[in-house]
């Protein structure tokens, strides 16, 4: 790796701090969505220079291959969450398949998918390494105005030992998606840091957005556009939001298992898609994903309002990754049992409990 | 002006910039702002010191930046003046429409006229001249090598042609990645290790120069990652080293189009134990002929490490083709080794200049913009989304006049002061500045030595070939050879008379084609050649001499600083003057015989000045010494060249074919 020149570290700092500075222009204008309940005086550490802080970035951000074709790309960015190999990244396409993961000083490590949080857009991969640099994540939102760096793979311009890509620019906004309108096609509807820099572009999702002080403050998302401005948005998901999903998935409170550990029932007595009252689309293919064909009237599905053409992702916390995951799933839930299907419609991920 | 892109992009961002300005004027201009029910907020002045120094930083870098127009409307990009006397770089793809000249706008507000110098179509870089003024602003250049990502920088230009008042755009950001690589389009426009940064970077800016937060010259913008958001910014901007530029710099200055280098072997980075391996080797590479062989690691190129493939071609893609250059590598018993080895071009002559044509963009009405159409979307490969060059394209999208020709099309008249500094041939961007480098070197190479070539250098020569009133020094030299066994060494040199005694054993030869064969056969002869070759140099001039034309300039011996190379081909060899740049003195003479053979390299060794010849030489093929002697004697007995011509054979002199070789 190449060795970080250190420079006068007062030269960065005095720059970085005059973009802190704008940290107590909200507070002035007293705008509505500005967080006037922070103290203004928030301690904050600017004892890393800026050339240390994106070498840092760089050092915890990793580079992910997986799945893509059709004008999607394979690849995408995350960053380690810990030191024994655990990986925040943007729950996408490109983990249809187990995924690759590329660290920093070029070493390659298969990867698994350990958790995701369709409604975060959050995964969580592991590989099998320790000892890594990685990010802490902030418990807080950052202030508005709070300068940030981005580090992703953005465009896959990256490969092999090669760093990730640094952007620097500040959160201009923070606020919620307009989602739910349709105007971003997203599950995500939370509270999201608008950001003035370009950071949002193939392969940048689940990149990290840094503060000041060296924590991951958010997580860049998908792509995103207005449907009706045909503007592309500029975003990340605030730790604070992915923070709890990705401690409980990491402290495996939150285990999305493939196989579940509890046995197979037999038919008579497992529930079955048709004990639910779905049919799905015909399986024919290796993996077909498990789209809702038809629903019955009145069975448990059609009371909690299942419709044709939703994908199962989940049930109960058991992923979904295709059809065969599905019925063998639904093999070891006794018939009698009440289930919670994670759906997603159009953009949306929708929950609906199951009784039977 | 504007693309139809820009409005929308200005309105998303500017709500946010334009609050952070407010608030910046606020805190700044008054120095002071309330802060909810606090009275006072004071500026760290660490704040305001960094605010000075980017105004300063600005204000060093601004005067320097060039605001390119390509006159009728054509389009245009950015540059960086590099000296004083006017000279600029820009990027090949924003000169290229405009062909031989440019009009150029200072952010003093004035308008000068510029001359196309040199290009380098595969790097994508151009020099071109201001004309008018020897005292123009111009940029100090850092070194790239030490740019690392996170530092602040700053680039200049004119995005979108904005600059019609002559007054270029700033943006600024910081280096987001360092030791790029960029694809090229086919083989043109490769980026290789190249600076990434996230200030904005739009069409227009290409060219243009891409600052540290010091305001010193970091790159030359030549490019961007483009996708679906259209023409536009997107937060990744790329930068060609100005390393790589000043490896090009004195090639550029020599007018001709330049090529890259390469190895003449491919390598694969190992998939076990990492290193780049050499996968495939050409037999005739000087590579091979240096020892490196399939399966070999190679260590470093031109003092650089390299443990990749990408790395491999990250630094030759930086190097001029025909370098030479120390390489370490590890041989198959897996000891290391060192050596030098010339680089070839990554082209052949013709499929370069055929090349370049097809890269023009075609003439304006055409409304697909011919960048798109010529380079192939990399979109087949996962890592290599699709970019695009900005720059000339782009520009043409705006209210250019369309029957206006940009480009080699209609011609447009050159204004005096250019059509003066300037001179088409093929081969060559622009003759004319190479012509002056070769009287330059010329009149270097007969100062040096003024009693060995004869006296009446200024003399006309007449029109007929015949008979020539320039005398023709014949060479006496008398030395011992150095090392282990010292015997006395002699040459003579008259035309068609070329003899060498070493010790009790003498060589005659009466043409240069017998020399030539000494040169194949790598045998002490290769001396008399160099030596002919030099002689026959300073008697005839470049004018006479065959095809001469200034190369640029190489290392020497792998070395830097870089020496001023001049060429001279005849029918029977070709040969390589290597002069130091400040001292002048010829450093080496180079003679090549089969392109695939190892050329007779005369190193010259000068030590009282006042002397007037070298008191050493060396004769190597390869990296191997086969001579070497130690002058005692250098004498010089003149007659004219009729009487030389009349002892001769006439049948297989170079001089008659040299004669009327020679340019127009």
């Amino acid at each position: 790796m190449r060795p970080c020149e250190r420079r006068s570290t007062t030269d960065f700092l005095a720059q970085w701090t005059l973009v802190c500075i704008l940290i107590g222009a909200p507070l002035v204008t007293g705008r509505p969505g500005l967080r006037a309940d922070e103290p203004a005086d928030r301690p904050k550490s600017y004892d890393a220079d800026l050339e240390g802080l994106v070498r840092k970035g760089q050092a915890s951000a990793v580079k992910i291959y997986g799945a893509g074709g059709g004008g999607l790309v394979s690849y995408q960015s995350g960053f380690l969450v810990s030191p024994i190999g655990h990986i925040a990244t943007a729950w996408s396409h490109v983990l249809d398949v187990e995924p690759v993961v590329v660290l920093d000083d070029g070493r390659r490590f298969p990867s698994k998918i350990v958790g995701f949080e369709p409604r975060l857009d959050l995964a969580v991969l592991k590989i099998e390494a320790e000892g890594l640099t990685h990010l802490g994540l902030a418990p807080e939102l950052p202030n508005l105005a709070d300068p940030v760096l981005a580090i992703s793979n953005l465009f896959g311009i990256a490969s092999g030992g090669e760093p990730a890509s640094a952007m620097h620019g500040s959160v201009s906004s923070i606020t919620r998606l307009d989602a739910r309108r349709g105007t971003f096609k997203t599950p995500y509807t939370g509270t999201v840091l608008i950001l003035d820099l370009v950071a949002n572009n193939p392969g940048a999702a689940g990149g990290a957005v840094i503060s000041a002080d060296g924590r991951a403050v958010g997580m860049l998302g998908k792509e995103l556009r207005d449907a009706s401005a045909g503007v592309w948005l500029n975003y990340a998901i605030p730790s604070q939001t992915l923070r709890q999903a990705i401690a409980d998935i990491v402290a495996g409170r939150e285990v999305v298992a493939a196989v579940p550990e509890t046995p197979v029932l037999p038919k008579d007595r497992s529930h079955l898609p048709l004990t639910l009252g779905l049919s799905l689309i015909p399986d024919v293919l290796e993996n077909t994903p498990a789209y809702v064909d038809r629903v019955m009237p009145n069975t448990p599905a059609a009371r909690a309002d299942v419709r044709a053409d939703d994908l199962i992702l989940l049930v109960d916390n058991t992923r979904i990754d295709g059809q065969r995951t599905l019925l063998d799933t639904l093999r070891r839930i006794d018939r009698r049992d009440p289930l919670v299907l994670t759906l997603q419609r159009g953009s949306a991920i929708i929950t609906a409990e199951l009784n039977p | 002006m504007l693309l139809p892109l820009c409005p929308g992009l200005a309105r998303w961002t500017n709500p946010f910039r334009v609050f952070a300005i407010a608030v910046a004027v606020c805190l700044c201009g008054s120095g002071s702002g309330s802060l909810g029910d606090d009275p006072e907020l004071t500026v760290d002045p660490r704040i305001e010191e960094a605010e000075q120094r980017r105004i300063e930083a600005i204000n060093k870098a601004m005067p320097a930046t060039v605001s390119i127009f390509i006159p009728g409307g054509g389009g245009g990009g950015s540059g960086v003046l590099i000296s004083p006397d006017g000279f600029a770089l820009t990027n090949f793809h924003v000169t290229s429409p405009a062909g031989s000249f440019m009009r150029c706008g200072l952010s003093d507000g004035r308008i000068y006229n510029a001359v196309i110098i040199g290009i380098d179509p595969v790097g994508d870089l151009a020099l071109i001249r201001l004309l008018g003024r020897d005292d123009f602003p111009h940029a100090e250049m850092a070194n790239s090598s030490q740019a690392r990502p996170g530092q602040w920088c700053l680039v200049i230009g004119n995005p979108f042609l904005l600059a019609t008042n002559l007054q270029p755009t700033v943006t600024w950001g910081i280096l987001s990645g360092v030791g790029r690589y960029q694809y090229p389009a086919g083989t043109l426009l490769e980026y290789a290790d190249c600076l990434q940064t996230d200030a904005s970077i739009n069409p227009g800016n290409s060219g243009g120069p891409l600052f540290d937060e010091n305001g010193r010259l970091l790159g030359i913008v030549g490019r961007a990652s483009f996708e679906k958001r259209g023409r536009v910014n997107v937060g990744v901007g790329y930068a060609i080293s100005i390393n790589q530029a000043k490896n090009f710099l004195g090639d550029l200055h020599s007018g001709r189009i330049l090529d890259h280098a390469t190895l003449g072997a491919t390598v694969a980075t190992d998939s076990e134990e990492g290193g780049a391996q050499i996968s495939n080797i050409l037999r005739t590479s000087d590579a091979y002929r240096r020892g490196l062989r399939y399966g070999n690691t190679v260590l470093e190129i031109d003092g650089r490490d390299v443990t990749t493939a990408n790395e491999v071609q990250n630094v030759l893609a930086t190097l001029p083709a025909g370098w030479r250059v120390p390489i370490v590598y590890l041989d198959s018993a897996g000891e290391r080794k060192s050596t030098l080895v010339r680089l070839a071009s990554v082209h052949a002559y013709d499929e370069l200049l055929l090349k370049m044509e097809a890269a023009l963009p075609p003439p304006p009405p055409q409304s697909p913009p011919g960048g798109d159409g010529d380079r192939p979307a990399p979109d087949g490969g996962e890592d290599a989304p699709e970019k695009d060059a900005p720059g000339e394209n782009e520009e043409k999208n705006g209210p250019g006049p369309p029957g206006e020709a940009a480009g080699k099309g209609p011609k447009v008249d050159l204004p005096p002061d250019v059509a003066a500094q300037f001179k088409p041939r093929r081969g060559f961007a622009n003759y004319h500045v190479n012509l002056l480098k070769q009287r330059e070197l010329m009149a270097a190479l007969r100062d040096q030595v003024p009693a060995m070539w004869g006296s009446d250098k200024d003399a006309p020569t007449p029109a007929d070939k015949g008979e020539r009133p320039v005398t023709r020094p014949v060479w006496r030299i008398e030395g011992v050879r150095e090392g282990l066994d010292p015997v006395p060494v002699r040459f003579y040199l008259d035309d068609n008379r070329y003899e060498i005694t070493l010790g009790d054993k003498v060589v005659q030869a009466t043409r240069l084609a017998e020399l030539a064969e000494g040169v194949d056969a790598a045998n002490p002869s290769g001396i008399l050649a160099a030596l002919e070759a030099w002689r026959t140099l300073l008697i005839r001039g470049t004018e006479k001499f065959g095809e001469c034309f200034y190369r640029g300039r190489v290392p020497y011996l792998g070395e830097r600083p870089l020496r001023d190379s001049l060429v001279g081909i005849t029918g029977d060899f070709e040969s390589t003057w290597l002069i130091h740049p400040e001292s002048r003195r010829l450093d080496s003479i180079e003679i090549v015989a089969d392109r695939d053979l190892d050329p007779a390299e005369l190193l010259l060794s000068w030590g009282d000045e006042k002397v007037g010849y070298p008191t050493g030489l060396e004769l190597r093929y390869g990296t191997e010494s086969l001579l070497k002697v130690k002058i005692i004697s250098w004498a010089f007995e003149t007659r004219t060249a009729a009487e030389g011509a009349a002892d001769a054979p006439p049948a297989p002199q170079p001089q008659g074919d040299q004669v009327q070789g020679g340019d127009q």
